[in-house]
């Protein structure tokens, strides 16, 4: 696999060709842009665009959303290329796709159709169990889930530029998006307080590579930026994981699934920005209509988030 | 007394612009609903992010018809990639013409290295905008390839890269200076 020439230059903007390092700056970069908005789920460009009027920072397109890939059973796969055409042609934000965790071959496809961001994500059905996607060789940026600090690290030394909590997709239950942003968290605090000559072993135990845990050390946060997902539903939700630190959220089921899809999601994006303000988040939360009915995680059988650790 | 700038903190790289502020003297506070219009601020900063989802927030929240007025009335203001977007198209209080993601998606996005009058400028252009055309009094303060990407007009800096991502502070002093002269 070789990087392939940015589309800009056919755009003719004036850039010179662009070191690996660079793109990888310049992905975290459109991450950093993201921040403090919701990335929504959408299965049709009607409801993209009902996600675009509602606020979304960004869509993620995909042909079923988790909570139908979880009634379906079966495997699941990377979507349609001319379905995601479709909605990017219907939006004007930054449009991102899923690949199967290791699927390198569907990673190449959507970059070929100029994606913002890949999800390589545990919600389709993984394609390798031991190697997910060397990220280092694409130059569309990547965002992967983690349950854990060394999950994280692993994949920014992969090569992920954006990474977000597993939480348990398809459930609208929060429970498991909460324990994994805690988790990673506290680590992190947890390795500020380290001495200098403690990383290495810390390394070593995280399984992760030690120059990458010294950024977190040195700045007790990621070195990319982290966003909330899997079970997020109602604002209260949203909210919940902007307080435990989530620089953004991804609401999947959460909006199409519920009665009012367009009020939900605009609730949803107005509870991200002003997750500190209970009057507030009271008044968006009224008359939202039924939430995605939701399953506790006692009662699901495939859990995803143990997919790719 | 330093100055104080508000950053519009509805969604974007808001924080960055704040650490930049601070580093340069500034006192900071953030912008999320209309009751934060009540505090006191000398100069008003819009970040990069979706300029649809802050433009939406921005009416649905009861902020935009207050800071349009008061950018309007001289407030001295930079706005960068979305804030550009919102300056010209939205408040349409800076008479340019500009095209959203007028570079493609993200593989469009570049470093690159502009001109201020004779000096470099490090350029990072995030699924940017393009100043297509300026109407009067509007000065180009950076450019690349001769074409403006940076420009002020009056009391209103805008810029179609990103400032706060790279180490180069003049965009910044550009906006402080009229103030740190009145303090």
């Amino acid at each position: 696999m070789t990087e392939t020439a940015p589309a800009a230059n056919q755009a003719g903007n004036p850039a010179t060709p662009i070191t690996s390092a660079e793109r990888a700056a310049l992905n975290r970069q459109l991450a950093q842009m993201l921040k403090g908005g919701v990335i929504m789920d959408v299965t049709t460009p009607e409801q993209a665009r009902i996600a675009e009027a509602a606020g979304a920072a960004a869509v993620m397109a995909l042909e079923r959303i988790p909570a139908d890939i979880r009634a379906a059973g079966g495997v699941s796969r990377m979507s349609d290329p001319a379905m995601i055409k479709g909605i990017q042609a219907a939006v004007s934000i930054p449009i991102m796709a899923k690949c199967r965790i290791g699927h390198f071959a569907e990673a190449q496809i959507l970059q070929a159709i100029d994606i913002d961001y890949i999800d390589e994500s545990e919600v389709l059905s993984p394609a390798d169990d031991t190697y997910h996607i060397d990220k280092t060789v694409f130059a569309v940026p990547f965002v992967c889930g983690a349950r854990d600090l060394g999950e994280a690290l692993r994949r920014i030394a992969e090569g992920a530029t954006m990474i977000r909590t597993k939480g348990e997709p398809g459930t609208g239950d929060v429970v498991q998006a909460v324990r994994h942003m805690r988790r990673m968290n506290a680590e992190i605090r947890r390795i500020q307080n380290l001495r200098d000559d403690e990383l290495f072993e810390a390394a070593k135990e995280l399984q992760v590579p030690v120059e990458l845990l010294r950024e977190v050390h040195e700045a007790g946060k990621l070195p990319v930026v982290n966003f909330a997902a899997g079970g997020i539903a109602t604002p209260a939700d949203a909210a919940l994981m902007m307080q435990l630190g989530a620089e953004g959220v991804f609401v999947g089921s959460g909006i199409f699934k519920s009665g009012d899809p367009a009020r939900r999601a605009e609730a949803i994006v107005k509870a991200t920005t002003n997750f500190n303000d209970p009057e507030m988040l009271a008044a968006l939360s009224e008359d939202l209509g039924e939430a995605m009915v939701g399953i506790n995680e006692q009662e699901i059988q495939i859990i995803m988030e143990e997919r790719g650790q | 007394m330093s100055p104080t700038i508000a950053v519009l903190a509805l969604q974007g790289a808001f924080i960055e612009h704040e650490q930049r502020l601070q580093s340069l003297g500034c006192t900071t506070i953030e912008l999320r609903q209309a009751a934060d219009l009540a505090r006191p601020f000398d100069g008003l900063v819009l970040p990069g992010g979706e300029s649809t989802v802050q433009a939406k927030l921005l009416h649905d929240l009861g902020m935009f018809e207050p800071l349009r007025q008061r950018i309007a009335e001289g407030l001295p203001a930079l706005g960068t990639c979305a804030g550009l977007i919102l300056l010209a198209d939205h408040f349409r209080t800076l008479p340019v013409t500009v095209r959203r993601n007028a570079y493609g998606r993200q593989l469009g996005s570049f470093h690159a290295e502009g001109r201020w009058e004779d000096e470099a400028v490090p350029l990072t252009f995030i699924r940017a905008p393009r100043i297509e055309a300026t109407g009067p009094g509007v000065e180009p303060l950076v450019t690349l390839n001769d074409a403006p990407v940076a420009v002020r007009h009056r009391n209103q800096i805008a810029a179609a890269f990103h400032p706060e991502l790279d180490d180069d502070n003049r965009l910044y002093e550009a906006l402080l200076a009229p103030l740190k002269r009145a303090y």
